[in-house]
C-alpha cells in the first residue's frame, strides 16, 4: 500500500487515457479512477456479507447486529404497511423548512456580522453564548413552545444548522486579503464595491463549508427532536423500533438519514465544485 | 517649472499600537517629478521608499507636508494614478480579461469600453490567448503581466510601481523589466518605480532617488544619462557599470547603517 501522497496541482495528461470523450469515459478510462472504484465497490460488498454471516449465523446475537437481509426485509413491510410514506413526508417537511429558514436567516446575519461594527457588538454575546449551548438542553423548551407537531423540529433543525451557517459566513467575511482590499482601494473603490468584488467572493468557501457542517446538524435536529417527542417521521419510527428491539427497522432507518446525508453532501460538494472552478484541481 | 508631481517636506509617522511608541519612516522628503519621465525610488529595505509610494497614491495618510499633483493636493486615490502592486493581488477567481477590466469596472467604465480596451492591453502585455486563465494557471511574470495591464486599463497619467518583479526569478526578471520599458515607451506615462535593486533601477530611470536608512529621507538624485531604447545587454557596459559604482558608494553607508542597527539590537 503506497501512502496517498500527490504533490501535481495539474493532472498530466497520459499518452494511454483517451484525449477526447465526454467526462465521463474519460474518468472510468483513467487508472487511478477506475482502481478507485474497484476497490471502493468491493470493500462495500466485503462488508455486506461478513455482515450477513456474523448475522444469520449465530455468530453474534442478531437482536444486536441484526442482517442486511432482515433490513432489507423489514424495509420492505415498512414500505406495505404505508407508514414509510408519511413519515418520509414529515421529517422531509421539518427537515425542509427548518434548513431553508436557517439558510435563508443565517447566511445574511453572518455577513452583517461580519461587515457591520455596530452590529456585530450587539449580536455577538447572543450569538456566542447560544452556540455554547448543547441545542439538546433546548429541546424540551422547543416543545413547550411549539408542541409535538412539526414546528418543534423545524425549530431545532433550524437552531442546529443556524449556528455553524452564521459563524462560517462571519468568518468569510472577516478573513479578506488585505492585499486584494488595498488593490480596490487604489482603484479607488467605495465600501460596496469591496463587498461586492472582494468580501462576498472571497467568503463563498466559507458558507459552503457552513452549509455542510449546518446540515449535519440539521439532520442530528430531525432525530433528536422526533425521538423526544413527535407523532410521525423517520426519528419517531426508529423511537417505537428501539423501544420494542425491532434491531432491523431500527437500521433502517439509520440507513435512510445516512443516504440523505450523503446525497445531500453530494449535492453540496457539486455546488462546491461549481464555485471552485479557478482552484487549481486536484484529483 | 513645477512637476507634474510635487512632493513637499513629506512626513509619515506611524504608531506601534502594542507600545505607543512613534515611528517616523519618513522624514522631511521633497521630491518633482515630471511629466512623462520614469523615475525610480532606492534605498535600504525599511527606508520608507514604499510608504512614500502608498502615499502618493494615497492609501497612507500624511503626517506633515503635502503631496500635489498638477498642484492638486491629494488626499485618496484618484483615477489620475494606478498602483501596479509587489504581489499581483489579482482576483483569483476572475480570469485574466476579469481582472484587467476590474479598475475600469470599480471606476465605472461601461463594459462595452472596458472590454475592447482590456482586449488591447492584454496584447501589449503579451498575453492574447490567456484572456480565459485564471490567475493560478499563470506563472508569476504573467501575473504581473495581468497587474501591469490591469492599472494601464485604467489609463492614468502616473504609473506606481511597487517592486512589481521583487518574487519573480532573475531571469524573467530581466525579461519584464525590458518589457516593462516596452510598455512605458508606447503609453507615454509619469512613472514612479519602487526597488532596492541598484541595476533595475539604472537600466529603468531616467533619475534614481536615493533615500537613506531609517527614517527615510532623500539621500540623493542621480540622472541617469542613458540613451533610449536600452536593450538588455546595456547593463554590461562601461558607462552602465559606473552608475551602479556611484549609487552603490552612495548606498553603501545606509545599507551599513540598517545592518549597524541591527546588531545593536541582537546584542543589547
Amino acid at each position: 500500500m503506497s501512502p496517498h501522497l500527490d504533490l501535481t496541482a495539474r493532472t498530466v495528461v497520459q499518452e494511454t487515457a483517451p484525449q477526447t470523450g465526454t467526462l465521463w469515459t474519460r474518468f472510468v478510462h483513467s487508472v487511478s479512477a477506475r482502481k478507485k472504484i474497484l476497490i471502493n465497490l468491493s470493500s462495500i460488498l466485503l462488508f455486506v456479507l461478513v455482515w450477513e454471516y456474523v448475522g444469520t449465523s449465530g455468530l453474534i446475537n442478531p437482536l444486536f447486529v441484526s442482517s442486511p437481509s432482515a433490513i432489507a426485509q423489514s424495509a420492505v413491510e415498512w414500505v406495505k404497511d404505508g407508514s414509510l410514506w408519511n413519515d418520509l413526508y414529515v421529517s422531509g417537511t421539518e427537515f425542509v423548512i427548518g434548513f431553508v429558514l436557517a439558510i435563508a436567516i443565517g447566511i445574511p446575519f453572518g455577513i452583517l456580522l461580519g461587515w457591520y461594527r455596530t452590529f456585530n457588538y450587539i449580536f455577538e454575546p447572543f450569538v456566542f453564548a447560544l452556540n455554547a449551548t448543547p441545542r439538546v438542553a433546548l429541546v424540551p423548551l422547543l416543545i413547550i413552545w411549539f408542541g409535538i407537531g412539526i414546528w418543534s423540529k423545524v425549530a431545532i433543525i433550524f437552531l442546529g444548522a443556524f449556528f455553524p451557517l452564521v459563524l462560517n459566513a462571519y468568518s468569510g467575511v472577516r478573513t479578506m486579503d488585505d492585499q486584494l482590499l488595498r488593490a480596490a482601494r487604489s482603484f479607488g473603490a467605495n465600501d460596496w464595491q469591496v463587498f461586492r468584488t472582494i468580501t462576498l467572493p472571497s467568503s463563498v468557501p466559507f458558507v459552503l463549508a457552513g452549509l455542510r457542517v449546518g446540515l449535519g446538524h440539521a439532520l442530528v435536529g430531525i432525530v433528536i427532536g422526533e425521538l423526544v417527542a413527535a407523532t410521525a417521521g423517520i426519528g419517531y419510527e426508529m423511537a417505537i423500533a428501539g423501544a420494542t428491539f425491532q434491531t432491523a427497522r431500527l437500521f433502517v432507518g439509520i440507513l435512510m438519514i445516512t443516504s440523505a446525508g450523503v446525497l445531500l453532501t453530494w449535492a453540496i460538494g457539486y455546488i462546491e465544485h461549481r464555485f471552485d472552478a479557478w482552484r487549481p484541481q486536484r484529483t | 517649472m513645477n512637476g507634474k508631481l510635487q512632493a513637499s517636506n513629506v512626513c509619515v509617522d506611524y504608531l506601534i499600537a502594542r507600545t505607543g511608541e512613534r515611528f517616523r519612516a519618513l522624514d522631511d522628503v521633497c521630491l518633482q517629478v515630471y511629466e512623462g519621465e520614469f523615475v525610480s525610488l532606492l534605498g535600504p529595505s525599511g527606508c520608507g521608499k514604499t510608504t512614500f509610494l502608498h502615499a502618493i497614491d494615497g492609501l497612507v495618510p500624511i503626517t506633515r507636508g503635502e503631496i500635489c499633483i498638477d498642484d492638486r493636493k491629494i488626499t485618496k486615490p484618484g483615477r489620475d494614478r494606478a498602483m501596479i502592486f509587489q504581489s499581483a493581488a489579482l482576483l483569483p477567481w476572475r480570469t485574466v480579461m476579469g481582472n484587467v477590466t476590474y479598475g475600469m469596472e470599480l471606476q465605472g467604465i461601461k463594459n462595452g469600453t472596458g472590454q475592447k480596451r482590456a482586449a488591447d492591453l492584454i496584447k501589449l502585455v503579451g498575453l492574447e490567448g490567456f484572456e480565459h486563465r485564471f490567475p493560478n494557471e499563470l506563472s508569476g511574470g504573467m501575473q504581473q503581466r495581468v497587474n501591469i495591464a490591469r492599472a494601464l486599463a485604467t489609463n492614468p497619467e502616473i504609473l506606481l510601481l511597487d517592486e512589481p518583479f521583487a518574487s519573480l526569478d532573475a531571469q524573467t526578471r530581466e525579461f519584464m523589466q525590458a518589457e516593462l520599458l516596452r510598455i512605458w515607451a508606447t503609453t507615454h506615462k509619469t512613472a514612479i518605480f519602487v526597488t532596492h535593486n541598484i541595476t533595475e533601477a539604472i537600466y529603468l530611470s531616467d533619475r534614481v532617488v536615493v533615500f537613506s536608512a531609517r527614517p527615510g529621507r532623500v539621500k540623493s538624485i542621480v540622472a541617469i544619462d542613458l540613451p533610449r531604447p536600452r536593450p538588455l545587454k546595456l547593463k554590461r557596459q562601461v558607462e552602465f557599470l559606473k552608475y551602479e559604482e556611484d549609487i552603490w558608494n552612495i548606498l553603501e553607508d545606509e545599507v551599513a547603517k540598517t545592518g549597524m542597527r541591527t546588531r545593536d539590537e541582537s546584542s543589547g
